[in-house]
């Protein structure tokens, strides 16, 4: 039996990389990879908390509900950055910066 | 045995994911992510949340990845070499603002150690006993989960139809 404390500390970790991920990346696409990486930590907090609630699984649902959004979000994000794509002809969240002008 | 999986899969997650932070080439980064993905699904199965596997699996390495590596391929800026056709796709990303990103997330990491190690959790209740998931989980999204669950099932129709027009080619001489 692992300890709740240890699944936290791996969920820090891979969520502290998946922020860095999402700053460092020059690539909408690579922002969208961090991000991926931010809610796997969030529902593997979730899991572990679950285990603790045997009968209503309520940690689960939520997580599955995650699950869900996450797929939902990432389909209307690339549409998007296509979109962007063929307007720009670039994805680098930095050089789509016509409003600051 | 536990442990040994556990500690295993868990650096089997961190490593791709740290894999992903500090490659260059988009294309490797989404089989970090892959790899990353799949550590997580077995720390659920770890965690007794079999079926929340499953569902891992099947839809960020089935779908959202492939769709994900899809969008790479087609946003790649075109290689204007005259071999490009044999040439391996290496699709290079520049990192930028690596000390801040790096920072923010090592400043960050340390909070959430420190509350984690601060916060001395009292749980109360069972713990989960290995048994298969899916009959709760089943019968709880068809009581009293039922309205998130219709939901999300409205959410995913809007988010098809909304994708599918945002990226039509509205202009196809282009």
């Amino acid at each position: 039996m692992i300890p709740i404390t240890h699944y936290l500390v791996v969920a820090a970790a891979l969520f502290s990389i998946g922020l860095a991920v999402a700053v460092t990346k020059r690539n909408a696409i690579g922002v969208l990879l961090g991000l991926e990486l931010m809610l796997n930590a969030v529902n593997l907090n979730l899991v572990a908390f679950s285990r603790h609630d045997p009968e209503l699984l309520r940690g689960q649902l939520f997580a599955l509900f995650v699950i869900v959004v996450a797929a939902v979000e990432v389909t209307v994000a690339l549409a998007i950055v296509l979109r962007v794509y063929s307007h720009y002809r670039t994805i680098d969240p930095d050089q789509i910066s016509e409003l600051k002008k | 045995m536990e442990q040994v999986a556990f500690y295993g899969f868990s650096a089997l997650a961190i490593i791709s994911a740290l894999f992903i932070l500090l490659t260059r080439n988009l294309m490797y980064a989404a089989f970090g992510l892959f790899l990353a993905l799949v550590g997580v699904a077995a720390l659920y199965v770890l965690a007794g949340a079999d079926f929340l596997a499953i569902t891992q699996l099947l839809v960020y390495v089935g779908g959202i990845l492939v769709l994900l590596i899809f969008g790479i391929m087609l946003t790649r800026p075109a290689d204007e070499r005259p071999d490009a056709a044999t040439r391996p796709n290496r699709i290079e990303v520049v990192n930028h603002r690596r000390f801040w990103g790096i920072l923010v997330a090592v400043v960050l990491f340390g909070v959430f150690l420190y509350t984690i190690l601060a916060a001395n959790f009292t749980l109360i209740g069972d713990v989960l006993i290995s048994r298969s998931t899916i009959r709760t989980l089943g019968v709880e999204l068809m009581t009293s989960h039922l309205l998130p669950f219709e939901i999300a099932g409205i959410l995913l129709l809007v988010a098809l139809i909304g994708a599918a027009y945002l990226a039509m080619n509205r202009n196809p001489s282009a």
